[in-house]
């Protein structure tokens, strides 16, 4: 059980600054979902939280312990990342990628079988764990390497814009496994753009704006139209259709939205 | 998986036949199975001791070298057209050479040459480190070897430009061209702990070198230090490669294709490609030294010359295939 936590972080490119004084703490069994619009910083702080960057203030703990000071190896155990936009060099097979995250347990990591097939199940591609990554759907791609990640076995699991240019289907497939893993005792972070989405999986958001935290809590609380005004700038409908609570920005803030009717 | 755990065997099987094949062929006809004669001739021990014995080993570090160095590149820029030529080591090291060519100390010692290309290769790569910086990218660090190659290269023609007699300037030529031909044992022996040690810098990249198929922020989080992995690769690449060039001369396009050929039979995973690429570029090397003696010519093609005739028309076709893959 780890908490993986940034405090008080703050993260310059040159001199600009692209994260104040942010604090955030990904708890075992949560899946926090970080908002934002674009350039608000998500990504630099999923970086951060991962150890790719160093923050000019503030320190990132795993279990009260710094991040920096820590073995690249252990911290490698310990943190699982799944960039924005993930690429494979290589004609590698699903299997052989989802391998590769065994690389920080041990040298013979090929012969893992075990951690390997558990993540090539949980993400629904035994069936295709022989192809080609480069062969397979968007959807397909992006399992592919959440299962590298899988199958690392990492405490915290970090994914930025996991469910970009997915269909649907596959976003609440991504979702679900996100879902499943932090059940499984996992602190998960997602980055999203689908507010509808993190609305529905989220135990904690965490809303961005600026490189600052806007608002934080669960879903129902702070995806309001006023939030969505004042971050996003957005005019945004919500409501709720059959159950399941319906999020969507139909104009710029301050235009009148053109028509409303079929919307409600 | 299974073909990838064949492949290696199978190498270094065809490497050890080869070597064999390349202490055996020559004009005196004297094989390693005349040792085995109850009166040897005296001679045949110092044909096989001083010139096909040094040959041969010669050959397998030159080759094992550049395969090695070809396939840790290609897999650190993720690249398949990368190639040892590129960080400018072959060409400093040639400069090196021909520098102690031009001064004449090749006449007053048999090292002479093979030290004045090892110190080449030092100075290019000293300047490539200083130009790339040490955190440097792998985008800067392909434009400091392109820098350093091309100087090498237009010192180099200076060289010959300024060379004092048509003799010199025909050893010379001749050098550049790579060859295994007449090196003393000396010579092998002063190239064996260069190669050694920049073969093993080498293999100890392949799990690096698996991580970063992912690309270099995910290899980072899955505890590889992109950093570390990109001077390990420079370094071991500069000593292999700069150390048995500097007594062969430049051998092209073993580097380059050897890497190539393997890749789909070790799963195109970039870390097991190594070893199968320090194995096939020792096997592609003694093929093409066994043949330029076998060849009838007035005289030897010269081993870099062999290689290139046959890997530039490879590199054609890897270009156009790669422009099919492009182009709908």
């Amino acid at each position: 059980m780890t908490v993986l936590r940034g405090a008080a972080l703050t993260v310059a490119a040159g001199r600009r600054v692209i994260l104040h004084d942010v604090d955030i703490e990904l708890r075992p069994g949560c899946l926090t979902v970080l908002l934002g619009p674009n350039g608000a910083g998500k990504s630099t702080l999923v970086k951060t939280l991962a150890g790719l960057l160093t923050p000019s203030t503030g320190v990132v703990t795993l279990d009260e312990i710094p991040l920096a000071g820590m073995p690249r190896q252990r911290r490698a155990r310990l943190i699982g990342y799944l960039p924005q936009q993930p690429c494979c060099a290589w004609a590698l097979t699903v299997r052989q990628v989802a391998e590769i995250g065994r690389l920080p347990w041990d040298g013979r990591y090929m012969q893992n079988t075990g951690a390997v097939d558990g993540a090539l199940a949980a993400c629904e591609l035994v069936g295709i764990a022989d192809r080609h990554v480069s062969t397979l759907s968007g959807g397909e791609f992006m399992r592919a390497m959440l299962a590298r990640v899988l199958a690392g076995e990492p405490a915290c699991l970090l994914a930025d814009e996991p469910t970009a240019g997915l269909d649907p289907l596959h976003q609440l497939r991504v979702m679900r496994l996100l879902r499943e893993s932090a059940s499984a005792g996992r602190a998960v972070l997602a980055v999203l753009h689908d507010l509808a989405l993190a609305d529905r999986f989220a135990d904690e958001v965490v809303m961005l704006d600026g490189g600052r935290v806007a608002a934080r809590g669960s879903g129902g609380d702070i995806l309001t139209a006023e939030t969505l005004r004042v971050v996003y700038g957005v005019e945004a409908v919500i409501g709720e259709i059959g159950g399941a609570r319906v999020i969507q920005a139909i104009a710029p803030a301050g235009e009148a939205p053109k028509s409303t009717e079929n919307l409600r | 998986m299974s073909g990838s755990r064949r492949a290696l065997p199978l190498l270094a099987v065809l490497c050890a036949a080869l070597a064999a094949a390349s202490a055996s062929v020559g004009p005196s006809g004297v094989t390693p199975l005349t040792l085995l004669a109850s009166n040897v001739e005296p001679q045949a021990l110092l044909i096989l001791a001083e010139i096909r014995l040094p040959r041969m080993l010669l050959g397998l570090l030159v080759g094992a070298s550049l395969g090695l160095s070809g396939a840790a590149l290609q897999g650190l820029l993720r690249n398949p057209l990368a190639d040892p030529g590129l960080l400018g080591i072959s060409g400093s090291a040639a400069f090196g050479a021909v520098v102690a060519f031009y001064f004449g100390l090749g006449a007053a010692t048999a090292l002479a040459v093979p030290l004045g290309g090892l110190a080449g290769a030092a100075v290019g790569m000293t300047i490539l480190v200083t130009v790339a910086g040490r955190g440097a990218s792998t985008l800067m660090l392909i434009l400091a070897g392109l820098a350093v190659s091309s100087i090498a290269a237009a010192a180099t023609a200076l060289a010959l430009n300024l060379s004092p007699n048509p003799f010199a300037l025909a050893e010379i030529v001749f050098w550049l061209m790579g060859s295994l031909q007449d090196r003393s044992m000396d010579q092998a022996l002063l190239a064996l702990p260069f190669a050694v040690v920049g073969c093993g810098l080498l293999l100890s990249t392949a799990r690096g070198l698996d991580a970063l198929s992912l690309g270099e922020e995910a290899a980072e989080t899955l505890g590889v230090s992109p950093t570390a992995l990109r001077w390990r690769v420079v370094a071991g690449s500069a000593l292999a490669v700069g150390g048995t060039v500097a007594v062969t001369g430049a051998v092209g396009f073993v580097g380059l294709v050897v890497p190539h050929l393997l890749r789909p039979l070790v799963g195109h995973r970039p870390g097991p490609l190594l070893a199968a690429s320090a194995v096939g570029g020792a096997v592609l090397v003694l093929t093409a030294d066994v043949l330029v003696r076998l060849v009838p010519a007035p005289q030897e093609i010269k081993l870099g010359v062999a290689t290139a005739l046959v890997g530039a028309p490879f590199f054609l076709h890897l270009v156009l295939r790669r422009r099919h893959e492009v182009t709908p």
